[in-house]
């Protein structure tokens, strides 16, 4: 049977694609988002990251505090280019 | 398990580092190692542009992302990668602000076209014909070539380690290189986090690191590393066809096939180090000149920003060769941004060179010791 219960919205990437490149070898959440993008759209992983890293810690028998969570990077929610520029006086 | 002894050990995960593999054990030689200290791609090339040119000012920068090119346009193929390593071929397209770049960039041009390169220098109104949300105020000219563009640095990378894997390459990832071992002149072996590799050849392949692999065999090599920051928008519709730069404001901005705009600047104040954090100042001042020469992309949403290093030498090209003192030690280090364009290249040289063959490239000039001799080979237009 399929498992098509969806584990990363913005991405739109199933449980069953998220195993799948799990037991590829993708072992951490950092090495698996460069492959299949879990964590890379507009949430940045806020939504999906915990399912996945459970995800990770079923296949991978890694304990949690052997799985490191991902780099937080700005901004913490979506900007607008026009309101990050904002203050930007360099008008060349 | 870990093997004890292999013929090279590679170390660097990178672009680089996987290139070289796959064309070792291609060439016969599958008795190689490969450590990464993370994941594969954790380096330079996870965190990079990925862009392809081939529109450069040097006959040697030239032939090498020429020859590059030529193997990204197979490399889907050539590796028996499943998955599309997303080459997009629109082109780029070099902003000129002022007369002083128009005159390199006919100089370049007229290179670019006796090396087979399909280059050209275009007006404002034709740049805007090629990318219609491009503000030309100000524009003195462009230069383009349409065979130039992108590719997705995971996947390239993803292709080259399972093709070097399945002829026999071992990768160890989350396995740090800690000391290189000697006796007399000769490499005897790599002392790593998770224990011993006998091996009398090593490769330097370690990215924004490779200042500290060199101090391992008691080298002070002449690179520094650089911070430098890049972010990404939320996907929207197909837009933009090429990859935009311009040296005159150090930014470039591409639309990735998946529909992400991935844009990045060179700060010219930024301090030496390894620091990979990021600042609200890049944000700002990067916002700003998008936000100026593409104004419908001011309703577009950045998710997220990020940094990572160049690794710089004092002619902006990279260093490809054995160490003269240390017999047995390569590097291919010193990309100084753009690594990742001619990396299928890099890898064919170094396994050529590692396995004492005719190298097939005039890389000799990328040796070492050209800055003592002070043979650079100074490369006009980097950003
Ligand atoms: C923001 C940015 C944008 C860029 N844009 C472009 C572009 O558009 N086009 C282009 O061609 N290039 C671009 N570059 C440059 C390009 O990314 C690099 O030149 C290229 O990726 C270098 O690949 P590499 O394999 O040599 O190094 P890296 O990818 O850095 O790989 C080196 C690896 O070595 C590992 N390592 C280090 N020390 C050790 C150790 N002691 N033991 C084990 N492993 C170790 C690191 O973890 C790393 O994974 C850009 C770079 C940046 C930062």
């Amino acid at each position: 049977m399929k498992d098509d219960v969806i584990l990363c919205f913005c991405e739109d990437l199933t449980r069953e694609e998220v195993r799948e490149a799990i037991k590829k070898g993708s072992d951490s959440f950092e090495a698996l988002k460069r492959l299949i993008r879990c964590g890379m759209g507009a949430c940045q992983g806020k939504t999906c990251e915990e399912n996945i890293q459970r995800e990770i810690m079923a296949i991978t028998g890694k304990t949690r505090e052997e799985l490191p969570l991902q780099r937080q990077r700005p901004p913490s929610v979506g900007i607008f280019l026009q309101d990050a520029a904002r203050g930007d006086n360099d008008e060349k | 398990m870990m093997k004890n002894s292999a013929e090279v050990v590679i170390i660097g995960g990178g672009v680089v580092g996987c290139a070289i593999a796959y064309n070792l054990a291609k060439m016969g030689c599958t008795d190689v190692v490969v450590l990464e200290k993370e994941y594969l791609t954790a380096g330079a090339t996870g965190r990079c542009g990925a862009g392809i040119r081939q529109q450069w000012g040097t006959e040697m920068n030239c032939k090498l992302s020429k020859a590059s090119m030529d193997t990204f346009e197979v490399l889907n193929e050539m590796l028996e990668y499943p998955v599309d390593i997303e080459l997009k071929q629109n082109g780029y397209l070099i902003l000129a602000y002022e007369e002083k770049e128009i005159e390199q960039f006919k100089k370049n041009i007229s290179l670019q076209n006796r090396l087979g390169i399909d280059s050209r220098l275009i007006s404002p109104e034709e740049a805007r014909e090629i990318v219609p949300h491009l503000n030309i105020d100000g524009l003195l000219g462009a230069a383009f070539c349409g065979r130039d563009g992108h590719a997705n640095p995971f996947h390239v990378t993803q292709a080259y380690a399972d093709a070097a894997k399945r002829l026999g390459v071992e990768i160890y990832t989350y396995t740090s290189c800690m000391d290189i071992e000697r006796e007399g002149d000769q490499i005897t072996g790599v002392v790593t986090d998770k224990g011993k590799i006998k091996t009398s050849k090593v490769v330097n392949a370690a990215g924004g690191y490779s200042d500290l692999i060199g101090n391992m065999v008691g080298l002070e090599l002449p690179v520094f590393s650089e911070r430098h920051q890049i972010m990404v928008t939320e996907p929207v519709n197909p837009l933009q066809g090429p990859m935009v730069i311009s040296f005159y404001h150090h930014f470039y901005c591409q639309q990735v096939p998946h529909g992400a705009f991935i844009m990045g600047q060179g700060d010219p104040n930024e301090p030496k180090g390894h620091n990979i954090g990021h600042s609200w100042q890049f944000l700002q001042e990067l916002s700003g000149k998008i936000v100026r020469t593409f104004p419908v992309l001011k309703d577009l949403r950045v998710v997220r920003q990020w940094s990572g290093l160049y690794n710089i030498t004092p002619d902006s090209q990279p260093i490809l060769c054995e160490a003269p003192e240390v017999p047995g030690f390569y590097m291919a280090i010193g990309f100084s941004g753009h690594g990742f364009m001619i990396a299928p290249i890099t890898g064919v040289v170094m396994a050529e060179m590692i396995l004492g063959k005719e190298v097939s490239m005039p890389v000799h000039k990328l040796d070492l010791g050209r800055f003592e001799r002070g043979e650079l080979v100074l490369e006009p237009s980097v950003v």
